[in-house]
């Protein structure tokens, strides 16, 4: 009985003596070798030479500082309650008299730590944010030898002061738009003069 | 009395209100509150929110009411015939009065430790507008200590005066009140005294923002990522019925026990509230049970436990386990 019909006869048919010698076959194949040699070659040498990233593409967090160079993040908990690997934690605390210019709300994470191996890149962390402070990047996470190595405290997600990192290409115009906008407390430059 | 609200009839004794009377019928036809608060004597009023229309004062007259009226300060009549959700005016009326509310409100929920259970969010999600059109400087206050325990920010309070009653009404010897008029009114205390009344942390469980908040709390945690549990103690000053917030094993903060209007069902006592915050200190009951809605039931599995006795019963039914284990 034929269950389907996309079963196939098949033959028994014995090897011709060309067949049987392989050498057609042989050079054959050493041909198609030897014309890869004359193609452009696929592979680049990384990390010497980089590939172009797409826009969009979701690499390593960074956390932002804004223009006067004090953290973006105030601690909110979005992140982490909209990841779904729970690959986020945090523990606040008050800013003190003083370090207006390091922290950039009232309230500011004194640790925040991504577990680089149970995240997904899904960049809902990044969707979430309501101060603009979480962004992926196009730079990959290296690899580690300890399990340890992949909890990503705030010395390696905290962009330092001197090296930005450039996440123009994930503002989209909407988001550049929305922060021009007055009135929205959180979006208006940082007053000068609560830094003296 | 008869009384019919979004087309659901019920009858209420003499004396009840709109706003009770729809409570009564449930959650579904319920105007919002903000201000009223049912333990609390005179409160309601204030706010707005819980507006309605009466499309029919009683069946002795039944001209419509000219205006919406207040929900929670008007009684009903016999036949009344009320119109809440059901009302498209009602709906856009209270959109404009969210957006009054929160004229000076800072927004700032991302610091505020109330986000996440706090009416004015779920007033805003529900029935406001996505954007604000107020383009002025809000009002401004200094963060002020009310005693030691509590913290007051002015910028966040809406006035609606429930603390106001508390101290009234709850705690003996008033010291904390709303000073100056309209838009320069704020709560406070008479120069910052400290509030020593064993009942005065209510305060904080009866404000529907972040206004007044628990200074032992202060950002501890967000709220969504604590786990409330009830339970009790002995204590001679009050019921001893509290709910406990834990983050793994540790009391992050103790508040009263809520009912499904987000109202407080007993007062407790600071010291409970303040001084208890080690698990040997309470008699743990189970976890409290938060509405799906809420963004605190995230992760939390109230009906675990059934679900594992259940299993367990099966199991043994079909004679995989002969140990009578606890789940």
């Amino acid at each position: 009985m034929q269950l389907t019909n996309r079963s196939k006869l098949v033959s028994h048919k014995t090897q011709s003596f060309s067949e049987r010698l392989y050498l057609p076959a042989v050079l054959k194949g050493m041909a198609t070798t030897f014309s890869h040699l004359f193609k452009k070659r696929p592979t680049i040498m990384y990390p010497e030479q980089k590939r172009e990233y797409a826009p969009v593409y979701r690499g390593q967090h960074v956390l932002k500082r804004d223009e006067n160079g004090a953290e973006r993040c105030t601690s909110c908990g979005m992140c982490a309650v909209a990841c779904p690997a729970e690959a986020i934690t945090m523990e606040s605390a008050e800013r003190k008299k003083g370090e207006e210019g390091l922290y950039r709300e009232e309230k500011y994470a004194k640790t925040y730590e991504i577990n680089m191996l149970r995240c997904i890149f899904c960049g809902l962390c990044e969707e979430a944010c309501p101060k603009e402070a979480i962004f992926l990047t196009d730079r990959q996470v290296p690899t580690e030898f300890e399990r340890d190595d992949f909890i990503y405290g705030k010395n390696k997600l905290v962009e330092p002061i001197d090296k930005p990192v450039d996440v123009t290409k994930r503002q989209t115009p909407q988001v550049l738009e929305f922060k021009k906008k007055p009135g929205l407390k959180h979006n208006t430059l940082f007053d000068k003069k609560q830094l003296k | 009395m008869k009384v019919t609200i979004d087309g659901i009839e019920i009858d209420v004794p003499k004396g009840t209100t709109i706003l009770q009377a729809a409570r009564m019928i449930g959650p579904e036809v319920a105007p919002p509150t903000m201000c009223y608060y049912s333990k609390l004597k005179t409160s309601g009023g204030y706010c707005r929110t819980c507006i309605v229309k009466v499309t029919q004062g009683s069946t002795a007259n039944p001209n419509p009411m000219p205006k919406p009226v207040a929900s929670c300060r008007t009684e009903v009549m016999d036949g009344m015939v009320v119109q809440n959700i059901t009302s498209p005016e009602i709906i856009e009326a209270r959109k404009g009065v969210v957006e009054f509310l929160l004229i000076n409100h800072p927004l700032d929920c991302p610091v505020c430790d109330q986000a996440g259970e706090c009416k004015l969010q779920d007033l805003g999600y529900e029935h406001g507008a996505a954007k604000s059109r107020y383009e002025f400087k809000r009002r401004e206050y200094e963060v002020i200590d009310i005693g030691d325990k509590i913290k007051l920010h002015m910028t966040r309070c809406i006035l609606c005066y429930r603390c106001v009653k508390v101290a009234e009404q709850l705690t003996d010897g008033r010291v904390h009140g709303v000073v100056h008029r309209g838009d320069a009114a704020e709560i406070s205390t008479y120069i910052q005294q400290a509030i020593s009344n064993d009942f005065s942390g209510n305060v904080i469980d009866v404000c529907p923002v972040g206004a007044l908040t628990d200074k032992t709390f202060r950002f501890k945690q967000r709220v969504w990522f604590t786990k409330p549990m009830d339970a009790h103690r002995n204590c001679k000053k009050c019921s001893g019925k509290a709910r406990v917030w834990f983050k793994g094993d540790e009391v992050l903060r103790v508040t009263a026990r809520k009912d499904q209007w987000d109202e407080v069902e007993d007062f407790i006592c600071n010291e409970c509230r303040y001084d208890h915050k080690k698990t040997a200190d309470w008699t743990i009951e189970g976890p409290s049970h938060i509405s799906r809605h809420s963004v605190i039931s995230q992760n939390h599995y109230e009906h675990l436990n059934e679900l594992k006795v259940q299993l367990m019963k099966q199991q043994k039914a079909l004679g995989f386990m002969s140990i009578d284990k606890k789940p």
